[in-house]
């Protein structure tokens, strides 16, 4: 059952990301990142992260998404224009992501030490609990430095998209 | 060479299975940050490129019996979170400045 369902969601997300880098209007790339999301979080469900899954579902494909969602109905530039690419970037990149993929799975099937496999409710440090009770005493600094990066964040935020730009 | 695993339906999950989807969809967001020509698809393809590491955090996690992973791939949604709030500020500038999303005229950087 666990490996049905693995196969069912690494599809989705598989397919979802394919979708993203084919499409060449901004929403339906949007979309299917969204799909990717929701599919991975359910992945990480599976592997016990309770706590991140529902931080992906809700951080990612919640408000980064509606984000970008709304940048793309703001601008509505439409479709991407064809390029006139040169031929051995057309037909070269492929084949070099493909041997990139093969290299690395190369690398995880023959050098990594062997390990059993994943069950689902093996892990269970991966409750909203354990995390926060690790994330409010080993990580505190980074913790408390994070909210300083996320004001900065707004401050440029508002400073770049202020109405009247020279 | 060592044996193939056997694939039964039924089993538990290899744990070598999670890395190579990791690979997979960090592979197909580099290929959409090359590829495309949209700077706000070129911008999705980072935070797909980011889930891939996600996931491979999430796993070693696992592997590991620690919880470690899942605090890192946490303070990767919050950077990420930041990272998308300011660089679509800077989309929006751009496009206020020159009415363009292509990657190829956004050039006064070149020469």
């Amino acid at each position: 059952m666990d490996v049905i369902l693995f196969l069912l969601f690494a599809g989705v997300a598989v397919i979802c990301a394919i979708n993203l880098v084919l499409q060449t209007h901004p929403i339906s790339s949007a979309l299917s990142l969204v799909g990717v999301m929701g599919a991975l979080a359910l992945i990480y469900l599976q592997l016990g992260g309770e706590f991140i899954a529902m931080a992906q579902l809700i951080v990612y494909a919640g408000a980064v998404m509606v984000l970008f969602v709304f940048v793309i109905m703001l601008l509505n530039e439409g479709k991407e224009r064809k390029m006139q690419r040169k031929l051995w970037v057309r037909w070269g990149g492929p084949p070099l992501l493909f041997v990139f993929v093969a290299i690395m799975a190369t690398v995880v099937e023959h050098f990594l030490p062997p390990s059993e496999g994943v069950t689902f409710g093996a892990f269970t440090k991966g409750t909203a609990e354990a995390i926060g009770t690790k994330l409010f005493t080993v990580y505190l600094l980074p913790f408390e430095v994070t909210s300083v990066l996320i004001l900065i964040a707004i401050v440029g935020a508002i400073v770049l998209a202020r109405k009247e730009i020279d | 060479m060592p044996p193939m695993p056997q694939l039964s339906l039924s089993g538990v999950v290899p744990f070598n299975w999670y890395l190579i989807l990791s690979v997979i969809l960090f592979a197909l967001g580099v290929a959409g940050f090359l590829f495309r020509r949209n700077i706000i698809t070129v911008f999705m393809s980072i935070e797909l490129m980011l889930n891939a590491v996600n996931l491979t955090f999430i796993a070693f996690s696992y592997k590991m019996g620690q919880n470690d992973g899942h605090i890192f791939s946490f303070f990767v949604m919050v950077v990420a979170a930041a990272e998308a709030a300011v660089g679509l500020a800077i989309i929006l500038t751009v496009f206020k400045n020159r009415q363009t999303l292509e990657i190829d005229e956004v050039s006064s950087l070149n020469n």
